[in-house]
C-alpha cells in the first residue's frame, strides 16, 4: 500500500535529482532563450527541494534560510535575463540561442 | 498521508517539468512551469516549511512566471518553436546522454553514502539549538505569552517566526546584501531594456559554421542558414553522412 511507505529524505532527494536532470536536459535541448530560463528555474527548484529536505532531516533551519536566498537570487537572475532577452529580441526578433553568439568577446 | 501527498505532488512536478521541456509554445511551457512550482509548494508544506510554500506561490508562480509571460507577449515569441530542427549535430542525443550521466552521478552519490545522505542530525549540538526546527526556542521574553516551558510535544514556535528570527539575527548581513543585489538587478534591467537613442542596428549576421547543418532542415530557418559553400572554411569531407554525424562533435 502506498500510504504505508515512510517518506525518508531519500525520496525527496531522488525527486530533486530527477527534477534537476529534467531542467538540465531542457536547458541543453531547447533553443528559445525564454524556455531555457524556465529550465534554469526548474533546476533551482530542484535544489530548493533538496535544501528543505536536508533541513528537515537535520532539524536545522539553515536549509529554509538558504532557500530564501536562492529565491532572491532567482528573482534577480530572471529580471536580468529577461531584460537581456528583450534587448536582443528588439534587434533581432526571431533570435534563438544560436544567434546570440555575436555577444561573445 | 505524507506518502500520498508526496507521490501525487512528485507526479505533478515531473509532469510539469516534462511539459516545460517538450512544449513547443513558450506560453504552454510557462504554464507547465506553474504546475511544477505549485507542486514544489505542496512539497514545502509537506516538509513543514510553510513560509517558503507561501513565498513559492507568491514569488515564483505569482511574479516570476508572470514576468515570463509579460516578456513572451512583449517580444512576440509566442510562436511555436520548431523542435525538429537540430542546428548542432546530435545535440538532442548528447543532451539526453548528459542528463543520464547527471542522474547516474546523483544516484551513485546517494548509493555510495549508504542512504545516510543527511549526516548527523543537529539535535546534540548546542550551538544549533537556536536554529532547530522542531524544538521550541527558549526565549526569555514573553511576547507570545505562553511562558518558556514549551516542549516539542506542545506547539512549537511558528515557522514564520523562527525563520524571521534566523534571517534578522544570524543571517542579517546576507539579508542586507540581498537588498543591494535586488537594487542592482533593477537598475541593470532598466539600463539594458531601455530603448537606446537613434536607430536600432540589427545584430550582425554571424554564421558559426560549425553548428549549421543546412542539409537537414527544410524549414523557415533555412533562409537564415547560409549556403554550405559560403560558410564552411574547411568543409568537412564527409563521404557518408552517418559516420560524420556520429563522431564529429567538436563544440560540445
Amino acid at each position: 500500500m502506498i500510504l504505508a511507505i515512510t517518506i525518508t529524505p531519500g525520496y525527496y532527494l531522488a525527486l530533486s535529482a530527477l527534477l534537476f536532470t529534467a531542467g538540465a536536459v531542457g536547458l541543453l535541448v531547447r533553443r528559445n532563450p525564454l524556455v531555457m530560463f524556465m529550465c534554469v528555474e526548474l533546476m533551482l527548484n530542484a535544489v530548493n527541494i533538496s535544501f528543505v529536505s536536508f533541513g528537515d532531516a537535520m532539524t536545522d533551519l539553515g536549509g529554509q534560510v538558504s532557500v530564501f536566498f536562492v529565491l532572491v537570487v532567482a528573482a534577480a537572475e530572471v529580471v536580468i535575463g529577461l531584460a537581456l532577452v528583450v534587448a536582443i529580441m528588439r534587434r533581432q526578433p526571431r533570435a534563438t540561442a544560436d544567434d546570440i553568439a555575436v555577444m561573445r568577446g | 498521508m505524507e506518502a500520498f501527498v508526496f507521490f501525487v505532488s512528485a507526479a505533478i512536478i515531473l509532469a510539469g517539468a516534462l511539459g516545460v521541456i517538450v512544449m513547443r509554445n513558450p506560453v504552454h511551457a510557462a504554464l507547465s512551469l506553474v504546475m511544477t512550482l505549485f507542486g514544489v509548494a505542496v512539497l514545502f508544506i509537506n516538509l513543514e516549511a510553510y513560509f517558503l510554500a507561501a513565498v513559492q506561490v507568491i514569488v515564483y508562480a505569482g511574479a516570476i512566471v508572470v514576468l515570463f509571460l509579460f516578456v513572451i507577449m512583449l517580444v512576440g515569441v509566442d510562436r511555436a518553436e520548431d523542435l525538429r530542427t537540430e542546428p548542432i549535430i546530435r545535440q538532442r542525443e548528447l543532451a539526453l546522454l548528459a542528463g543520464a550521466g547527471l542522474l547516474a552521478i546523483a544516484v551513485i552519490v546517494g548509493v555510495a553514502s549508504g542512504g545516510d545522505v543527511t549526516g548527523v542530525p543537529a539535535q546534540g549540538d548546542p550551538e544549533a539549538a537556536d536554529l532547530a526546527i522542531d524544538r521550541a526556542v527558549e526565549v526569555s521574553g514573553d511576547f507570545d505569552g505562553d511562558g518558556d516551558e514549551e516542549t516539542i510535544t506542545e506547539a512549537p514556535e511558528p515557522n514564520v517566526r523562527r525563520l524571521g528570527r534566523a534571517l534578522f539575527t544570524d543571517y542579517v548581513f546576507a539579508f542586507e546584501i540581498t537588498a543591494i543585489l535586488l537594487t542592482i538587478a533593477v537598475v541593470g534591467a532598466v539600463v539594458m531594456a531601455r530603448r537606446p537613442e537613434g536607430e536600432l542596428q540589427p545584430l550582425p549576421e554571424v554564421e558559426p559554421p560549425w553548428v549549421l547543418r543546412p542539409d537537414l532542415d527544410p524549414d523557415p530557418h533555412a533562409e537564415v542558414a547560409p549556403d554550405p559553400g559560403a560558410v564552411e572554411p574547411e568543409p568537412d569531407p564527409e563521404p557518408d553522412e552517418a559516420p560524420a554525424a556520429a563522431d564529429g562533435e567538436p563544440t560540445t
